[in-house]
């Protein structure tokens, strides 16, 4: 999927994740995590080469690149007063009841959401798309530990049952070692690929 | 009816309740005296020199000094642009895009008004095309230099939603929308309010000056709405050009939003 991959100030990125799989990045804060998912989005300017499937992401035109891969980040945006205006209509009828929401949440204002909510249907508002890849940016950072896990095994479901690439970046060990199918570290100026973390 | 002229010592008259006025900003300290009378006398001298050169080019008529003066006219309404706006492109897209806005929109429409509606013989004749001009490059200018920096400033401060939007799929036109329409509003809000209050509230200046100059009001009126609406019709294609060359600009062939772009002034 990713090829020699350059951004800021890393360099010679190159990974692979295959359908349904889910590779966790980690690494300190600062060393280029978001930067690189930012990359794959075709968000940033980068050198190297990504691509999805047969697809390169220079083949097609970015939007529609981005609606294929799709980024979910840590601090997610919502541009009109009512949730339900953020999602099409099919995916307001069949809200996931492992999010915790009542039905009624689409009615709601963005303004009464914690910051938990939002990540929590910045999540679903990802996934409702229909993506063949996602980039998940610490998906969990704002849950406590009970809802993470929830969360952790819905999406688990999803990025299983449809078959979704996942790069995910996380902090916490514990949720490396439940989610990751591979995991790697960012060491200086590259990417360091941990072994038995699964 | 005679017109009557102005003796310049009677605009020292008025130049001396100017004075009074800035005797009184200074006295009670309100901080305006300097501005005022820079203002003031820049005014006096521009007009001067303006009226000098009208002279000049009603007494030639001749195309090109019409058009050299129309580019000077351009060129600075340009400038004038790029100074009013907060957070500007960089390098010299900024001028570009606000003076070929302008440049598109009053030329057209002057020309427009000047060929069909006005006909006057020839149709460049400057005691119609430069004032004409005038009026339309000065509030196409206002018009374009509000539109732009409300957009680059929208733009600034919503780098995350727009982001945002951009991360699920949606094109740079769609993630910019409400920006988009933000901007056009707020360079279309001087011309549609002088509409609203005309002739209510506001005597537009032309009109009076036409009417103090012995035109008969019905004709004066007639006039004042031809400049009216097209200076809404200019500063409106104006706005929209700006803006969508303005946002072009913001994003990359890769649809990125590259706020790199964009100084601060």
């Amino acid at each position: 999927m990713l090829e020699n991959l350059s951004v800021g100030t890393l360099s010679n990125v190159s990974l692979t994740v295959s359908a349904g799989q889910v590779v966790c990045l980690s690494g300190p804060s600062g060393s280029g995590k978001s930067r690189l998912l930012r990359a794959v989005a075709d968000l940033e300017p980068h050198g190297g080469r990504v691509s999805l499937g047969d697809t390169a992401q220079l083949d097609v035109p970015a939007h529609q690149w981005r609606s294929r891969v799709v980024m979910v980040p840590a601090d997610s945006q919502w541009w009109f007063d009512e949730v339900g205006g953020h999602f099409p209509d099919d995916a307001k009828a069949r809200l996931p009841s492992a999010l915790g929401f009542p039905p009624e949440v689409m009615g709601w204002s963005v303004s009464r959401l914690s910051s938990g909510e939002r990540q929590r249907l910045a999540l679903w508002r990802a996934l409702s798309l229909r993506p063949e890849s996602l980039l998940l940016d610490e998906p969990t950072a704002n849950l406590d530990n009970d809802s993470t896990e929830a969360i952790e095994t819905w999406l688990l479901d999803e990025i299983r049952s449809r078959r979704i690439a996942v790069l995910w970046v996380a902090h916490d060990p514990g949720q490396i070692h439940r989610v990751a199918d591979a995991h790697y570290r960012i060491l200086a100026n590259t990417l360091e690929r941990v072994h038995g973390s699964d | 009816m005679e017109v009557i002229d102005l003796a310049w010592w009677k605009l020292g008259l008025a130049a001396l309740l100017v004075l009074a006025l800035a005797g009184t900003g200074y006295l009670a300290r309100l901080g305006i005296t300097r501005g005022l009378l820079i203002a003031a006398i820049r005014t006096v001298i521009q007009l001067a020199l303006i009226g000098l050169v009208l002279e000049a080019l009603f007494a030639s008529s001749a195309i090109y000094w019409i058009a050299l003066m129309a580019v000077v006219m351009l060129l600075v309404a340009g400038r004038e642009v790029v100074a009013r706006q907060g957070r500007r492109l960089q390098g010299w897209w900024a001028f570009g895009i606000g003076t070929g806005a302008m440049f598109v929109s009053s030329f057209t429409v002057t020309i427009l008004a000047l060929t069909v509606v006005i006909g006057p013989e020839p149709w460049y004749a400057p005691q119609y095309a430069i004032p004409l001009l005038g009026m339309m490059l000065g509030n196409t200018m206002t018009g374009v230099s509000l539109a732009l920096d409300r957009l680059n400033e929208s733009v600034w401060r919503q780098r995350a939603v727009i982001e945002n939007r951009l991360m699920l799929g949606q094109t740079w036109q769609q993630a910019m929308e409400d920006i988009r329409r933000d901007a056009m509003r707020s360079g279309m809000m001087p011309s549609i309010n002088a509409m609203a209050a005309a002739g209510i509230v506001s005597l537009p200046g032309m009109m009076t000056g036409q009417i103090l100059a012995g035109s008969p009001p019905a004709v004066a009126v007639k006039y004042q709405i031809l400049v009216m609406l097209i200076i809404t019709v200019g500063t409106g294609f104006g706005a929209v050009m700006a803006v969508s060359w303005g946002g072009r600009r913001l994003f990359d062939e890769r649809e990125r939003l590259r706020l790199d772009r964009l100084v601060k002034s």
